[in-house]
């Protein structure tokens, strides 16, 4: 039997978000859209575009700039029956709704005993190189990460980003969806149809034998294009993808570790308390320690708040050369 | 509907007001005696508010609760077993042990859940509101909330997006001359908070939070044009709590005189005046009697109930997970 791929056409990432609500409305009545500027507008980063001519004013909703009562609001209409999706328009900004995300959404299915739930989706650009400096370019997956009854994706393909959206909007929990602003516009094969990404599913973007890459968001294109740059001088990198930073999938990095004997792990997030802390902390616990060859390496953003100037904020974040360089010392020392 | 004239209605606000003051009575003296765990917020003195505002509500209904939440809990109509189960850590509690006072809700009634968080119940009732308005259906949202919840940023962006949206929500203040120790006087520059109202472009009123009828009425008015799609409404209950804040009060912010004054204005004793004509003296009698017994048996059942179990624990975070 030949399986057959599903249809596939190349969209931007920032399409592949939308047909991802689109076909979501399409299917579902409940669904429907929150956020500032999401309708006439299309979105600060034209993600909805021109979906409030195809659903209506109702369903893909221009907010007030009000983040926590928007994300409340998303709260109780999930309770009540409905599937929200909320934009925040800068990842950075969910700081104002911090309480409806960490004290009512995470725990209200926890806290009531599991007599309801909170089916909700917050999607929110995130990271650095736009140039907009220390409050519109932060990527804080962390903090979302660490709280119990959230779960917490961060597409790095248009496919993906099409694929988890819808995934976590089927999910009966709140999931908060971390695009990447300098992803939008970047291109790739996307399935027409509603096809679902799993979540809780690490992706292998490329297999190699002498070290392991792990990176989420925008670091992944760059640790792939390090592992060419790699490649041509003789070190084959593996490069996986999260994809889902909570529930984290680490059977498969712990498994290529254990291959490979090395793991760089790669964020855009400062260093410290960030999430490849977790994934390190994962791989040590695991059975791949006794495989290992070379200490742990992590490669993070500097911790400091991200700069204006463009030579400082590239200088702020792991850029491609870092990576190939970070990985052929560990190659190469180890 | 007047209260004090329809028997069946003067019965039934008279059961609830006496079965929350006996429920909350019960758990003040388990407390005090070690048997009952962590803390809890006692709504003795203002259970005219939940009682007059739930009659004006039908099934399908929500409410939002707060800290301060077993009176809703139980004027919309929860089991005060399960309730009782809960405060004392029990499985068959309605949150299996992991909510607790702060969080009691019985989501059958359309309790979408008490709050530890002041004001956090004010968007999301916007929210349930939403759905509502989303669906075309003709339920109406009660958000229940103190005096301290209405100068939070939530409260604010919540009634904004209820007003804007011409959502099917009443808002109900519950002032209650303080939030903790912080007193009204001090916390607002305005003399009314349902003044507020009118900076959402909403009708407020003010009404007496010791007088069922009068807290029924405004509510009834506020449900009726929420029903009508006519949008959200800020009533404002005047009352007072009896109880410290919490089990740590020493009450030093309020005097001996100002808390006496108060209980001579107990809602309890003034609707039972109110309704002399209506009820005899059995029947109100009755009323007592069935609210004391209910707490007693509420207390014999939940004893007997099994302790909440923490092997279910790890499941119960995210919901589709558990066994
Ligand atoms: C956001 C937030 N801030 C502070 C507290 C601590 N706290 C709990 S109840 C309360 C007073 C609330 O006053 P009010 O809203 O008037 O309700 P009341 O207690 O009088 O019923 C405070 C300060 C809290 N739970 N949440
Ligand atoms: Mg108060």
């Amino acid at each position: 039997m030949t399986a057959v791929l599903p249809q596939q056409r190349t969209l931007t990432y920032a399409e592949a978000v939308r047909e991802a609500l689109a076909q979501a409305m399409e299917a579902d009545e409940r669904v429907f859209l929150l956020g500032e500027d999401i309708g006439t507008y299309g979105g600060a980063f034209g993600v909805t575009g021109d979906l409030v001519h195809r659903f209506g004013e109702r369903r893909v909703r221009d907010t007030p700039i009000s983040e926590l009562g928007i994300v409340g609001a998303a709260v109780g209409a999930a309770l009540a029956g409905m599937r929200p999706v909320v934009e925040i328009q800068f990842s950075d900004f969910t700081a104002q709704a911090m309480d409806q995300i960490v004290n009512q959404a995470a725990k209200i299915h926890f806290m009531l005993g599991g007599a309801a739930s909170v089916p909700m989706v917050l999607r929110a650009p995130g990271g650095s190189g736009t140039g907009a400096a220390a409050q519109h370019s932060q990527s804080l997956e962390a903090w979302f990460a660490h709280v119990p009854g959230l779960k917490v994706v961060m597409p790095s393909t248009a496919a993906d980003a099409k694929g988890l959206l819808l995934a976590a909007i089927d999910d009966p929990n709140p999931v908060i969806v971390l695009e990447h602003k300098l992803l939008y516009k970047q291109s790739g094969p996307v399935p027409e149809e509603a096809t679902r990404v799993r979540l809780g599913e690490t992706a292998v973007r490329r297999s190699g034998g002498d070290v392991t890459i792990v990176a989420t968001g925008v670091m992944v294109s760059r640790a792939l294009e390090a592992a060419g740059q790699l490649a041509a001088e003789g070190i084959e990198a593996s490069v996986l993808d999260p994809r889902t930073l909570r529930p984290l999938d680490a059977a498969p990095i712990v498994d290529s570790v254990t291959a490979t004997g090395r793991a760089l792990l790669v964020q855009e997030a400062p260093q410290t308390g960030g999430f490849m802390a977790e994934v390190a902390a994962a791989i040590v616990e695991s059975s791949a320690f006794g495989h290992l060859r070379a200490p742990v390496a992590r490669l993070c953003g500097l911790d400091v708040p991200i700069p204006y100037a463009p030579q400082l904020e590239r200088a702020a974040v792991p850029q491609t050369g870092d990576i190939v360089r970070r990985a052929r010392e560990l190659v190469t020392t180890w | 509907m007047d209260l004090t004239k329809d028997a069946d209605a003067a019965r039934e606000t008279l059961r609830t007001m006496w079965t929350i003051r006996r429920f909350e009575e019960a758990v003040d003296d388990l407390f005090a005696r070690g048997l009952m765990h962590g803390t809890m917020h006692l709504s003795i003195g203002q259970e005219a508010v939940p009682a007059g505002a739930c009659l004006a509500l039908r099934e399908g209904d929500y409410i939002t609760s707060t800290h301060r939440g077993h009176g809703h809990c139980i004027a919309r109509g929860a089991r005060i077993d399960a309730m009782m189960a809960e405060l004392l850590a029990k499985e068959t509690g309605y949150c299996r042990g992991r909510g607790g006072s702060m969080h009691i809700a019985d989501v059958a009634t359309g309790n979408l859940g008490a709050n530890g968080i002041v004001a956090g119940g004010v968007p999301i009732a916007a929210g349930a509101g939403l759905a509502v308005s989303l669906r075309g259906g003709d339920e109406v949202v009660v958000s229940f909330f103190g005096d301290g919840a209405v100068n939070e940023g939530a409260w604010h962006e919540g009634v904004n997006l209820a007003a804007i949206w011409d959502l099917p929500v009443v808002f109900v203040c519950e002032n209650n001359h303080y939030g903790m120790s912080m007193s009204v006087g001090k916390a607002f520059k305005v003399d009314r908070l349902a003044e507020r109202a009118a900076a959402y472009g909403i009708p407020g009123v003010t009404v007496d939070g010791n007088d069922p009828q009068a807290v029924h009425d405004a509510v009834s008015d506020a449900v009726h044009r929420a029903r009508a799609g006519r949008g959200p409404s800020l009533v404002e209950a005047v009352t007072y709590r009896w109880k410290g804040h919490s089990k740590s009060d020493k009450n030093l912010y309020r005097t001996r005189e100002e808390i006496e004054a108060w209980r001579e204005q107990d809602p309890i004793v003034r609707f039972e005046r109110a309704v002399a004509a209506t009820l005899s003296d059995a029947d109100v009698a009755a009323c007592r009697d069935e609210a004391r017994d209910a707490v007693r048996e509420a207390i014999r059942v939940a004893n007997a109930a099994p302790d909440a179990r923490a092997d279910s624990l790890a499941d119960a975070v995210y919901a589709g997970s558990e066994a």
